[in-house]
């Protein structure tokens, strides 16, 4: 019998017996559904991570010089923290050998944050992300303004004490007034808002918003960066991403040589990009796809074997049609093929609706949570191959009972 | 030692016609069943039954024959043997000029498929398809295509007179018309033998008459008939009757004799 009208009766098998089919498909379809599930959302966020998130943390093209990564999740280990913790600090003397080593149109910026409190004569105080910066800040990061200005380069050599702040602290401070000119108290000097930065969006239910900005050599230097003279990061944007790697290389040579490395000893700074920052991101994407293919599998192991046993129960009841199909001329083959297409398609239908269901299940999710989904079309594959397998694993045994029996027994049978 | 490739030979008694043939050697064209001495013997709760004990029976193209016998004669064993769902113990069975007898059940089911028609007395029919899906099974395993499928399943049950019933499911016929329904299916692949058992065992008085016509019909235009029963009445339809009793035949009113002369008994 051709593959399609087995398939074709496989289906008119299944039509006729709905209930029982459902509850047949229902394990495949389970495990099916939770497998895009966990790979959507999964998907998604990595999807995210490097599309949005560190786009808005690490500007494109742009690294960052730093002692250690300010990105490190699960697999630190203590040592390495340790020796994290007894590298040298980037110091503001190390700015200029650094700046000597770039091409002429780079960008960069010397930067030092912090979480400190913010507050007004009236309003509650709040904790913001407070950064000390130069202008170029703001063109590296091609972040504009929806107010006011940013900081003029006097301001940047006298460090002034003005702020650019983003729009969470504007709606928490001035919620209905104009904020520009108005003063914002940082570490009890008053800063005057001289304008308000573009929404950063958020990430994960973080937002971006919740910044302050002010010039690098402004006193809240001495709340971002207690020790004199120390700062946390200088920012480099490369002019294009073909000499991006060349230029870390040149600033790589100079920071050794700067912290007098020898050859061979491993660098005791770092240079931070979006891509090293994805690498731990990468890491427990490993852990949550095998947790996303793991936990579906159990589903679709309980659901072969409910196929397997609706199978040999299908066999049993229907002993006369294979009688009378054998009476007529089916070979072994036609009935093992029968039973095999059978189980194969009650298969399929259940990941196929599984696909369905998951990708509805991830996007409600996503709807509803801050986790991002992205169905994927692997995973799509992926399900629907699994199904398949999982059918003809299922069916294969069954399947071989039947074409063995006897016909003449078989149609006897009641 | 005979040579076991010995032509039939063809002698005249007083009543009946005597054909003799060597064991081993094909049946001439003409004979559609010839059995040479087979056995049937299977166990059951640590007995052994022998159910047929050496039938020699042949039949010619273009008969009706009836097959009798009381329950336990082993009739249905012979049937089972000659419709190729079953292999005998011993002995040699030529279906249309194939030994069958040693045959592997796939080639088995080819030669089901081809050569032998089935009506079985419950029908038999697939109840979740149609009139013409059932008709088409056969055809099915045959490899044909779809379309001239269609064809010949509608031809076949045409012959029958359910033309008008092709898309009824079994449950939506009479007793009478599921039968015909099952007559068209063993038709529809054009076999050697259309092969009834007990084809009225489920019908009415009337509905059985009616069925019994469809056959008679078939067997005057030349289709073999073999049908097994144990109602005189309606093996009187046949043209010829064997009757089987303990596992032989007892008794059979042909007009001529097949015999075989085996290996070491000389003639």
């Amino acid at each position: 019998m051709p593959l399609f009208e087995a398939v074709l009766l496989a289906l008119q098998t299944i039509r006729t017996q709905k209930l029982k089919s459902f509850f047949t498909m229902l394990g495949v379809c389970i495990g099916v559904t939770f497998l895009i599930a966990v790979v959507s959302i999964v998907e998604g966020m990595s999807k995210y991570m490097e599309e949005d998130l560190v786009g808005k943390i690490l500007a494109v093209n742009t690294f960052e010089v730093r002692h250690r990564p300010t990105v490190n999740i699960g697999n630190t280990s203590e040592e390495t923290w340790r020796e994290y913790q007894r590298r040298p600090r980037i110091m503001e003397q190390d700015v200029a050998p650094i700046v000597a080593a770039l091409p002429p149109e780079a960008l960069w910026a010397p930067m030092s944050s912090d979480n400190i409190s913010a507050t007004t004569l009236t309003g509650r105080p709040k904790a913001v992300n407070a950064y000390n910066t130069t202008r170029t800040y703001f063109e590296i990061k091609k972040m504009g303004v929806v107010t006011g200005r940013v900081f003029s380069p006097q301001e940047d050599a006298m460090g002034s004490l003005v702020v650019v702040i983003g729009k969470d602290v504007k709606d928490h401070f001035f919620e209905n007034v104009d904020p520009i000119g108005k003063e914002l108290r940082l570490g009890n000097l008053p800063y005057i808002v001289i304008g308000v930065a573009e929404s950063q969006g958020s990430a994960l239910g973080m937002s971006f918003d919740k910044f302050v900005v002010a010039p690098y050599s402004s006193p809240l230097r001495r709340l971002t960066n207690r020790q004199k003279g120390v700062i946390d990061a200088v920012m480099v944007k490369s002019p294009s991403e073909a000499i991006m790697t060349a230029t870390m290389a040149d600033v790589q040579e100079v920071m050794r040589s700067v912290r007098k490395l020898r050859p061979g000893e491993k660098d005791n700074f770092i240079l931070e990009t979006s891509s090293s920052a994805l690498s731990f991101f990468a890491k427990i994407k490993q852990y949550l796809v095998l947790a996303g293919v793991v936990l579906p599998a159990i589903g679709l192991i309980v659901g072969a074997i409910v196929i397997m046993n609706i199978m040999l129960v299908a066999v049993a009841e229907r002993t006369r049609e294979i009688g009378v199909r054998k009476s007529l001329g089916a070979r072994r083959r036609d009935i093992m093929a029968q039973f095999l297409v059978e189980s194969t398609t009650l298969s399929i239908l259940g990941a196929a609706i599984g696909v369905a269901l998951g990708a509805a299940l991830a996007k409600t999710i996503a709807a509803v949570s801050p986790l991002p989904a992205s169905v994927a079309l692997w995973s799509v594959i992926l399900a629907v191959a699994v199904g398949a397998s999982v059918g003809i694993i299922a069916g294969v045994y069954p399947a071989s009972r039947a074409s063995r029996l006897d016909p003449v027994v078989a149609l006897r049978s009641e | 030692m005979s040579s076991p490739l010995a032509p039939e030979s063809l002698t005249e008694t007083a009543e009946r016609r005597v054909v003799s043939a060597a064991e081993g050697a094909a049946p001439d064209k003409d004979w559609v069943i010839v059995t040479r001495g087979i056995t049937r013997q299977y166990e059951m709760g640590g007995e052994i039954v022998r159910a047929l004990r050496g039938v020699d029976l042949a039949v010619r193209r273009n008969e009706y024959v009836a097959i009798m016998g009381p329950s336990g004669s082993g009739k249905s064993t012979l049937m089972n043997l000659i419709g190729c769902l079953d292999t005998p113990s011993s002995g040699e069975y030529w279906l249309n000029g194939q030994q069958v007898s040693t045959m592997s059940d796939d080639a088995l089911a080819q030669v089901r498929n081809k050569e032998i028609g089935f009506v079985f007395q419950t029908f038999n029919l697939l109840p979740r398809a149609t009139a013409l899906q059932n008709v088409e099974l056969p055809l099915v395993y045959a490899g044909i295509s779809s379309s001239e499928r269609k064809k010949r399943a509608a031809n076949a049950l045409e012959r029958v007179q359910l033309a008008e019933r092709m898309s009824h499911k079994p449950n939506e016929l009479s007793g009478g018309q599921r039968q015909r329904v099952a007559i068209a299916r063993a038709l529809v692949n054009e076999p050697s033998i259309l092969l009834a058992d007990e084809p009225t065992g489920n019908l009415d008085s009337q509905t059985s008459e009616e069925i019994m016509r469809v056959f008679e019909g078939l067997a005057s235009q030349g289709q073999t008939v073999i049908m097994v029963t144990h109602e005189p009445d309606i093996a009187a339809h046949a043209r010829r009757v064997v009757v089987l009793r303990d596992g032989v035949i007892a008794s059979d009113d042909s007009g001529e004799v097949y015999r075989t002369s085996r290996m070491g008994q000389g003639h």
